[in-house]
């Protein structure tokens, strides 16, 4: 009971971090066909930016500044680059955005350096709140759950109450016809991708000091993020947002529990030894492949149901 | 990389002007480096190197060897043992008598081998393996080599020095290592003398993580307050390391924290002020022994580099190896890698603090002096800025960490 309490807890705080990350993508992706290799980039971009932003006026202010900067970034990416490079076709963007990716990279190593930087939790924060069976329960955890909490109702009312969201609803399902409807296509997309990027760079600011500053921090959060985007389903923000909390708990209670294929095959009265075929994978305890099953999702979901969850278009 | 380049060109440049010509003319004795420059290991690669350039400073000012410099040639091997296998490819192609890489046994494992076979097929043109921290018990005895030489202790000698360092009032111990050749070599040594030494202590968890692929530690957390456990016991390093200790001073847990390499680089970042008194460290060296010994020398060694250097000075080991090589070179008197190996068989040498080092012959390990380091405030040198550091605990000299082998080594002809 204990530790399932205390790991629920655990879950939600990295699925809500993962739909941060991942809200943004799910609309570019899903409006503008662009796999975005960069996006977790711009998440690393968050987290620096509000490191040096922290060391000058507070953590506060980088609050707000860090993302509106990553968002201005993206605004200018998709003005000046992806527009160029979408008459090319989607394996252009998508090479595009890739290199981006690294070029960002190193940009990041050469401005901050290769080893991890003391961007830290602020103070106001930094206590624990509660305790549950003994195990701190961190002040800062509960502040993210807040502000994702905020964004994903920011995101929903902006999308379903807002005049620019009921146009970019349309041009999410019907692309074609929003643009032939008369509205400007184009300066919505430059709005959703500097959103998507501003998202992402909040994710950062709250993660970054959540997790460790460095710049391998995309390389490791990017490819979890395409997964919950794809098992999401393109198009759909509630999709999204059930695939991250549902990553994050599965990646959580995975390591739990002490438990592999041969336990299963025990209870049906089947022994495995050393000696029995593929005895290796059978005892594999799932600790130890719990940072795979999202990928192993994401293949089943994709042969079985290839829209996603909640998808309303095929991936 | 980029930057790495540009500092062989830049002490390349300084070579030049301080030997006006002179040491062109006679060439340097080069020493290719292969680890990762870039990647999510690539702050473990790059410490690396920053600390070596310092030492081959150093050394060659001292001299070198046979009135030639050391240089540093580094190639990046992405963690990857195949782009490992192909810096050594570039490294024999220009006929260089060194190789050193340092993270990842893995990468050892392939780097011997292909070693091995070089060596076997061209043996007018060979090559010397320097192991600067590729520690998995193996290298040294089932898949030893006799032109593979290892100079930080293997995982049976540190994890004996872990264990011993354990308190007895600790009797309940949870173990968890990352899953490939080094962690589970790790896991199975750290059990070898647990049992040996302390029957009395229980091990409540064992377990091993994916190499790398961990964002949030917590789940572990939550798991081993489950278990009772007073000790975590661990040979995670990089992010690994980093994170998992990040998470136990999080959540607040009553542990202690025996680890291999909590001192490296980013480490004591990733640990911050929660992890006063808590985190210890087996470790070759920390920037407060030589304060603590009154070596006033090596006390100035060290803070040359920290008045250059954002980061701690922890590779007292490279030193080692640079003056092992000093010493061999000069002993053959050639750079022939064939002379220069036999040279550096049982050759003894007292490292910079002032202990007894020695290579032993039969496996080609190092036999030296470790410490284990107890992360704390109050210490002379701080690590990183957090306001702690490194204090020796325990002293352990070269013959107690002198555990037997089970190499059975390959000799080269006479020829």
């Amino acid at each position: 009971m204990e530790v399932f309490v205390v790991s629920l807890l655990n879950g939600l705080v990295y699925g809500m971090l993962l739909f941060m990350l991942a809200s943004g993508l799910t609309l570019i992706l899903s409006m503008m066909g662009v796999l975005n290799f960069a996006h977790a980039s711009a998440y690393m971009l968050g987290a620096y930016f509000a490191y040096t932003i922290s060391q000058y006026i507070g953590f506060w202010p980088a609050l707000i500044i860090a993302p509106v900067l990553c968002g201005l970034i993206g605004a200018g990416i998709e003005m000046w680059g992806l527009r160029r490079v979408h008459q090319n076709g989607h394996i252009a963007e998508l090479l595009f955005t890739f290199g981006l990716a690294l070029l960002i990279e190193k940009g990041v190593q050469m401005t901050w350096g290769l080893l991890p930087v003391p961007y830290r939790v602020p103070e106001l924060l930094d206590f624990p709140l509660f305790k549950i069976y003994g195990t701190q329960f961190p002040a800062y955890r509960a502040f993210m759950l807040l502000i994702s909490a905020l964004m994903f109702g920011a995101i929903w009312l902006g999308l379903t109450r807002t005049r620019i969201g009921l146009v970019i609803q349309a041009a999410l399902t019907h692309p074609d016809m929003a643009s032939a409807l008369g509205h400007n296509v184009p300066r919505i997309f430059t709005l959703v991708f500097a959103a998507g990027t501003a998202l992402a760079g909040l994710a950062g600011v709250i993660g970054g000091n959540y997790q460790v500053t460095e710049p391998a921090m995309a390389f490791t959060m990017g490819p979890i993020v395409f997964v919950v985007v794809v098992f999401g389903g393109l198009g759909s923000l509630s999709g999204c947002f059930i695939a991250s909390i549902l990553m994050g708990l599965i990646q959580t209670f995975a390591v739990v529990f002490d438990v592999s294929l041969a336990d299963l095959l025990a209870k049906f009265g089947f022994v495995v030894t050393s000696s029995t075929p593929f005895a290796e994978i059978l005892t594999v305890t799932l600790p130890r492949i719990g940072a795979l099953l999202p990928f192993l999702m994401m293949v089943l979901i994709l042969v079985f149901r290839p829209r996603g969850l909640m998808g309303t278009r095929d991936t | 990389m980029l930057q790495g380049k540009w500092f062989s060109a830049l002490f390349g440049i300084v070579f030049a002007i301080a030997g006006g010509g002179h040491a062109l003319a006679q060439g340097t004795i080069k020493v290719a480096y292969t680890d990762p420059l870039s990647g999510p290991f690539a702050q473990v690669g790059d410490a690396n190197l920053k600390q070596m350039q310092y030492i081959i400073d150093y050394i060659n000012a001292k001299g070198g060897a046979l009135g030639k410099k050391f240089e540093l040639v580094p190639f990046d091997n992405k963690s990857q043992p195949s782009d490992a296998l192909i810096a050594l490819k570039s490294a024999t192609d220009q006929n260089m008598p060194f190789i050193m890489q340092c993270s990842g046994s893995n990468i050892a494992a392939a780097l011997i081998d292909g070693v091995n076979k070089h060596n076997d097929r061209n043996p007018d043109n060979r090559i010397i393996y320097l192991n600067c921290g590729a520690v998995a018990t193996e290298l040294t005895n089932e898949q030893c080599s006799f032109w593979h030489f290892r100079f930080d202790l293997h995982v049976g000698m540190k994890a004996e020095v872990m264990v011993r360092a354990l308190p007895k009032d600790v009797t309940k111990v949870y173990l968890i290592n990352q899953d490939y050749l080094f962690g589970q070599s790790v896991q199975r040594e750290v059990k070898n003398y647990l049992g040996k030494l302390r029957p009395d202590v229980q091990v409540v968890g064992d377990e091993l993580i994916p190499l790398g692929k961990i964002k949030d530690f917590s789940p572990y957390l939550t798991k081993i307050k489950a278990s009772g456990a007073q000790a975590l016991l661990t040979g995670n390093w990089g992010p690994d390391m980093n994170l998992l200790i990040k998470a136990g001073v999080d959540a607040g847990a009553d542990l202690r924290y025996y680890t291999f390499y909590a001192h490296l680089a980013g480490g004591p970042t990733a640990i911050g002020v929660g992890g006063d008194n808590r985190v210890l460290a087996v470790m070759s060296f920390g920037e407060n022994v030589a304060p603590e010994i009154g070596n006033k020398e090596a006390e100035a060694f060290t803070k040359g580099f920290r008045d250059k250097h954002k980061f701690d000075f922890s590779a007292a080991g490279f030193r080692t190896i640079f003056e092992y090589l000093q010493a061999a070179v000069t002993k053959a008197n050639s750079v022939d890698p064939t002379k220069i190996a036999l040279a550096m068989e049982d050759l003894q040498v007292k490292d910079f603090l002032g202990f007894d080092t020695k290579m032993r012959k039969e496996d080609h390990q190092i036999i030296s002096e470790y410490f284990v380091g107890i992360f704390k405030k109050g210490v002379k040198y701080e690590a990183e800025g957090t306001g702690l550091g490194w204090a020796t605990s325990a002293t352990i000299l070269a013959k107690d960490v002198d555990q037997p082998n089970t190499c059975k080594m390959k000799r080269p002809s006479a020829s």
